[in-house]
């Protein structure tokens, strides 16, 4: 293991985060950024200085909604939306938890629901997720006329072969 | 033609009006669909966002399963095609990965076939002389903005598909069917994605935006392309800003005069019926 950025430039696999040289084309186009803690290209910043605790424990790596706007603009070709999976998939093994918890809980949610039948049954991958957040109320209306409508069913045909799907998440599981 | 089809989860569920009415303008074009045989689901964004081998594996195990048909794929959900396309732009760049893959799914990956979205095989493989010619019932009266969302475009290098700054085929398909393409800024702007239970505020403080502009550009609807988009777009926007929303298919579909549409606008959460009643086109 080396040093924080080395980690993160290694993970990338990529251009080097610190041949930003702080354009903010990145922060300025960020959909998100109203919302973050720290900017996108402070995260670069951050991480080039060492502040590994600042940065997994940051809003921000879990508000990124990988809209890949940053990516495409940014004159040096840095992956910053790649940064940030980068940041999150750290933050999951390092076990420090996601300061947006909810973020988190719903790719949990959505990941486990996948393992069940091999792809997404929405109201048991909502459910599921609502029962991790607790959060059991909101979109209740909207849920139910969804489903008066005919738009969600509760069944839904699965992937045959559990096991092909079963192996690949054995096989990347950490 | 004949195609490859990889409906993806939100298609049978949530995104029910775009898989029936890519089906039926598909039909309609001539475009033979094959489901990929047992398909699972490529991720999404909770993949990626969690962990990167298994987001590139997911889509791969579909790709390989589409590969034996030699033909090209349609993956209509931007999200889905943006997976599909990111796993085969790693595995053709990375030797190591793709071997380690091709392990996990115990087949050969080939990268032989084209992943496409439908506005792309619409666009350049029908094209919008062919569907001008066949529409039934021109959509006078419809000002739609187009709406594209982030995943079909970006990053470019990936996506290969229209610009990615002010791509114009949606805007010139929704043009042939006979509707007042309006301009404006937001074409490629985030919905907020997979944010939209955890961080519900935030996908409205971008929709309501979205909603406004294209108010201001002068439209009265929205077109997509995109089910996560849809759905934002459908149950996120405040009351006061509005506009119902459609999916691109299912324009091509009312201007083409196919059965179905009613059924599809019935279970829209934003009900366009008033709006298409009023402009006489239902």
């Amino acid at each position: 293991m080396g040093t924080f950025l080395e980690d993160v430039n290694e993970r990338i696999g990529g251009v080097p985060i610190q041949s930003c040289y702080h354009c903010r084309k990145c922060t300025a186009g960020c959909p998100i950024a109203f919302a973050m803690d720290y900017n996108p290209n402070a995260i670069i910043k951050m991480i080039q200085m060492g502040k590994r605790d600042e940065v997994l424990n940051s809003s921000t790596i879990w508000l990124c909604a990988s809209c890949e706007t940053c990516v495409t603009r940014c004159p040096n070709n840095v992956d910053i939306a790649r940064m940030m999976d980068v940041l999150r998939e750290m933050a999951i093994e390092e076990n420090v938890g996601a300061k947006e918890k909810n973020v988190l809980k719903f790719h949990e949610a959505f990941l486990s629901n996948i393992k069940v039948g091999g792809r997404i049954n929405e109201p048991l991958m909502i459910m599921l997720y609502k029962m991790k957040s607790g959060d059991y109320f909101s979109d209740l209306g909207m849920g139910m006329s969804m489903f008066m409508k005919g738009k969600i069913k509760l069944l839904s045909p699965r992937t045959k072969d559990m096991k092909s799907v079963r192996n690949i998440f054995k096989s990347t599981g950490k | 033609m004949k195609v490859s089809y990889y409906p993806g989860c939100s298609l049978h569920a949530t995104g029910r009006e775009y898989d029936e009415s890519v089906k039926a303008v598909s039909k309609a074009l001539d475009i033979e669909l094959n489901e990929i045989d047992d398909w699972s689901c490529c991720g999404a964004s909770s993949a990626h966002m969690t962990n990167f081998k298994l987001s590139v594996a997911l889509p791969a195990r579909n790709i390989i399963a589409a590969e034996k048909d030699e033909l090209d794929v349609m993956v209509p959900c931007a999200a889905c095609f943006n997976r599909f396309k990111s796993a085969q732009y790693h595995l053709k760049n990375n030797d190591a990965l793709r071997a380690d893959i091709e392990g996990m799914v115990g087949k050969e990956y080939k990268g032989t076939v084209a992943v496409r979205n439908p506005i792309d095989i619409i666009y350049n493989d029908i094209g919008v002389e062919k569907l001008s010619e066949i529409v039934a019932k021109k959509l006078e009266g419809l000002k739609p903005v187009s709406y594209y969302g982030c995943l079909l475009l970006r990053p470019p290098e990936v996506c290969e598909f229209d610009d990615y700054e002010n791509p114009v085929t949606m805007d010139k398909i929704m043009t042939s069917l006979g509707a007042e393409s309006r301009k404006w800024s937001c074409k490629t702007d985030c919905c907020g994605g997979s944010l939209t239970l955890g961080k519900t505020e935030i996908v409205r403080r971008l929709i309501d935006r979205l909603m406004t502009m294209a108010r201001e550009a002068g439209a009265n609807c929205i077109v997509t392309a995109c089910p996560v988009c849809f759905a934002n777009l459908d149950t996120r926007a405040s009351e006061d800003v509005v506009l119902p929303s459609f999916y691109f298919t299912e324009l091509i579909a009312l201007a083409l005069g196919l059965k179905g549409s009613d059924a599809w606008f019935k279970m829209h959460n934003v009900d366009p019926r008033p709006l298409l009643t009023s402009l006489g086109l239902i």
